[in-house]
């Protein structure tokens, strides 16, 4: 049975990575996220799992701790907030490049720059374009809810080693310290060297003497072999379009119009869709779960029968972009955001689908 | 009285003429060949017979490319 | 005495030196004389003597010897630029009983990577550092390092490093050594046959103490780069006694029990 618990969102995550069997942490602290590792160092995981937590002397070496521990087929993470996540993203373009499995909480706080420490979503473009250098995908998970937060640990974990390939949780200041009840998994047990050796054959494990010494890398200086590993990417990438996109819809069957939102949004324009109903205007919201692999079928399929999308961001219209290129010129879909670590109120939204899209 | 003799064998393709092996030799028993590799290096060659099997040679080598042998002739 | 032909002498139980099975067949990619080559063949000449080949992963670094894991047979991960101590902090602490090294040159170890270095001196992280200090950039092309020598040319210091300018070198081992976290410090090179062997008994007993769990065990080989410095190799070899030894003084510098 799973035990509920009344938890920050930052706590939850980290209890819930050492539920998940988690090996490894490797963090440095920035506002709004320092919970994480405060929390783990708290538990002593290393005593009630044997994981190791490492505070870091900065982000660039956690996350280069992370691309050693995931090369030795560690279930490794960290976690940082805007900023922080900007100094990984050479450490993340490796190990995308190197095709290895972690897992990133990123708590979004405003920017540009040191910013602001409130909850924003203007890491969207540094989440799901890549960020760092080279064509990758991270798969990007957008919690909305402290259970969330928890569940997406050990769905990261999953994803990450199904597709060896780096998971960004892109939570944001407000998910990550509201507190809410949470159902928490039971502990799952950590591999042994044994089941590593097994699972990721791949993996830096000590070369014995019945197999090739293993090397993780993400240089190639041939060009041709370099093209063939990046359409290799890309069609991983494809496939992991093709199986992971989630998302989810509320009173979408009947809806006139749309808001598309994700995380901190979603819950907001949850409540204004009521507001709105209630004003006798069917309005239905379609939540991205996942923002890469980013659901565009569902939503060109919603242009078809809607009147106009309005998109809901803490930032100055990020995933807009993408949710115009599902759209194309079906339908009109405009942006509504506050930035600068302002989260905006359902009646802004209310006002905003009023004055962008009804009567616009 | 017992002598030794000793031999070195010199992996050529791989040998870059680099020479750092010449004055490592006590007995001078190695020069640059004039002739080249496939890869167009000066290789090194073993002059006389001078050799000692110190391995003097091999130790400095940076690439690895001298096996050295040695015998205790009665 | 009779004549003895070659033959007779290249016998296999007259054999006294060939290359370890732990250098791969693959040519290193180095420049003729570099003493990358040597310091490879030292540390792996250790591995192999102490028999944890199965036991080791090492972690390249970015410049020169950023292919270090075409030569060197054993698992490696090569990391971002300045990052290894990073990397092999992780590895360490994920599998204790293992033993980590990383590989780095002077650019990777002593600038872009000085925090990583540090903190993971500092922390005490119970890995091995082989740190090869030529006193150039040479992967690209002889740039100015943070160990270029004063007044020394560059190609980015044509006119030679003028320290009012362009900064003083960083004498990184030494900062090191004043670290509590680091239990075994020197300093050597593998220029000659005596130093070859001199710092291989370093390696092998920075490698040894990773059994102990007290501490870093960090090596220094001071060496050449006849192409950065526009010479012959041995002339290069000429050239780092005369000028680089006298900043760089061979020996431990640190021995903790």
């Amino acid at each position: 049975m799973r035990e509920l618990k009344l938890m920050k969102g930052n706590e939850a995550f980290a209890e819930a990575a050492i539920r998940a069997g988690a090996d490894g942490y490797f963090g440095y602290p920035i506002t709004p996220q320092s919970e994480v590792m405060e929390y783990l160092m708290a538990e002593k995981p290393h005593e009630r799992t044997g994981m190791v937590v490492l505070q870091a002397e900065s982000e660039v070496a956690a996350i280069n701790m992370v691309y050693g521990g995931a090369s030795c087929g560690k279930r490794v993470l960290t976690s940082s907030s805007s900023p922080g996540i900007s100094l990984k993203q050479e450490g993340i373009s490796y190990i995308a490049g190197a095709e290895l499995p972690c897992l990133i909480l990123n708590v979004v706080r405003a920017g540009p720059g040191l910013g602001t420490i409130q909850p924003a979503q203007s890491d969207y473009f540094q989440a799901t374009k890549g960020g760092g250098h080279g064509d990758y995908r991270m798969i990007v998970l957008a919690p909305s809810s402290v259970q969330e937060m928890a569940d997406f640990a050990s769905l990261g974990f999953d994803l990450a080693f199904k597709y060896r390939n780096p998971v960004m949780i892109l939570s944001d200041g407000a998910i990550g310290q509201m507190m809410e009840k949470v159902e928490l998994d039971e502990q799952i047990t950590r591999l042994t060297e044994a089941e590593i050796i097994k699972n990721t054959p791949w993996a830096t494990t000590g070369k014995t003497k019945d197999r090739e010494r293993n090397i993780i890398t993400s240089l190639d200086l041939d060009s041709a072999k370099m093209e063939l590993h990046n359409i290799h990417l890309q069609e991983k990438y494809r496939q992991i379009e093709e199986n992971e996109t989630r998302f989810e819809t509320i009173q979408c069957d009947d809806a006139d119009y749309l808001i598309i939102a994700y995380g901190t949004s979603a819950r907001i324009s949850q409540k204004a869709v009521d507001l709105l109903r209630a004003q006798g205007i069917k309005v239905g919201l379609l939540r991205p779960i996942t923002l890469f692999p980013f659901p565009s079928k569902p939503i060109a399929e919603l242009a078809n029968r809607v009147k106009g999308i309005l998109t809901v961001e803490m930032s100055a219209g990020q995933m807009i972009e993408d949710v115009r290129l599902a759209v194309g010129c079906k339908v009109k879909a405009e942006h509504f955001g506050r930035m600068g670590g302002i989260i905006p109120s359902p009646t802004q939204v209310v006002e905003a689908m009023h004055q962008k899209i009804i009567g616009g | 009285m017992a002598k030794i003799k000793g031999d070195i064998v010199i992996d050529i393709e791989k040998c870059k003429g680099c020479s750092v092996c010449i004055p490592a030799c006590p007995q001078d028993v190695i020069a640059l060949s004039a002739n080249v590799n496939s890869k167009g290096y000066h290789f090194a060659e073993t002059v006389n017979d001078a050799c000692t099997g110190c391995a003097n040679c091999a130790i400095v080598c940076p690439d690895a490319v001298i096996t050295v042998y040695r015998k205790k002739v009665e | 005495m009779s004549q003895i032909t070659k033959e007779e002498i290249r016998q296999p139980e007259n054999l006294v030196y060939k290359k370890t099975e732990l250098l791969t067949d693959n040519p290193l990619s180095y420049c003729p004389g570099c003493g990358h080559g040597t310091a490879h063949r030292v540390v792996m000449e250790v591995i192999d003597e102490m028999g944890i080949q199965e036991q080791t992963i090492g972690i390249a670094p970015v410049g020169c010897s950023v292919l270090a894991y075409e030569f060197m047979n054993v698992d490696m991960q090569q990391a971002a630029h300045g990052r290894a101590p990073a990397l092999a902090t992780a590895v360490k602490r994920l599998m204790p009983e293992k033993f980590v090294f990383t590989y780095q040159g002077d650019g990777d170890l002593a600038a872009i990577g000085t925090a990583e270095t540090i903190h993971a001196c500092n922390r005490g992280e119970n890995i091995v550092i082989i740190f090869i200090n030529n006193g150039i950039y040479g992967m690209t092309g002889g740039q100015m390092a943070p160990t270029t020598l004063p007044g020394m040319k560059s190609s980015t210091s044509p006119y030679g490093r003028d320290v009012a300018l362009m900064g003083n070198p960083l004498k990184i081992t030494e900062l090191i050594a004043q670290l509590p976290g680091t239990l075994y410090v020197t300093r050597q090179a593998v220029h000659t046959p005596a130093a070859v062997r001199r710092a291989k008994r370093a390696v092998r007993k920075a490698f040894e103490n990773q059994k102990l769990n007290k501490g870093l065990s960090f090596v220094e080989i001071v060496s050449n780069c006849n192409s950065g410095w526009k010479m012959t190799p041995n002339q290069s070899n000429e050239w780092m006694v005369e000028n680089m030894f006298p900043f760089y003084p061979l020996g431990d510098i640190k021995v903790n029990d």
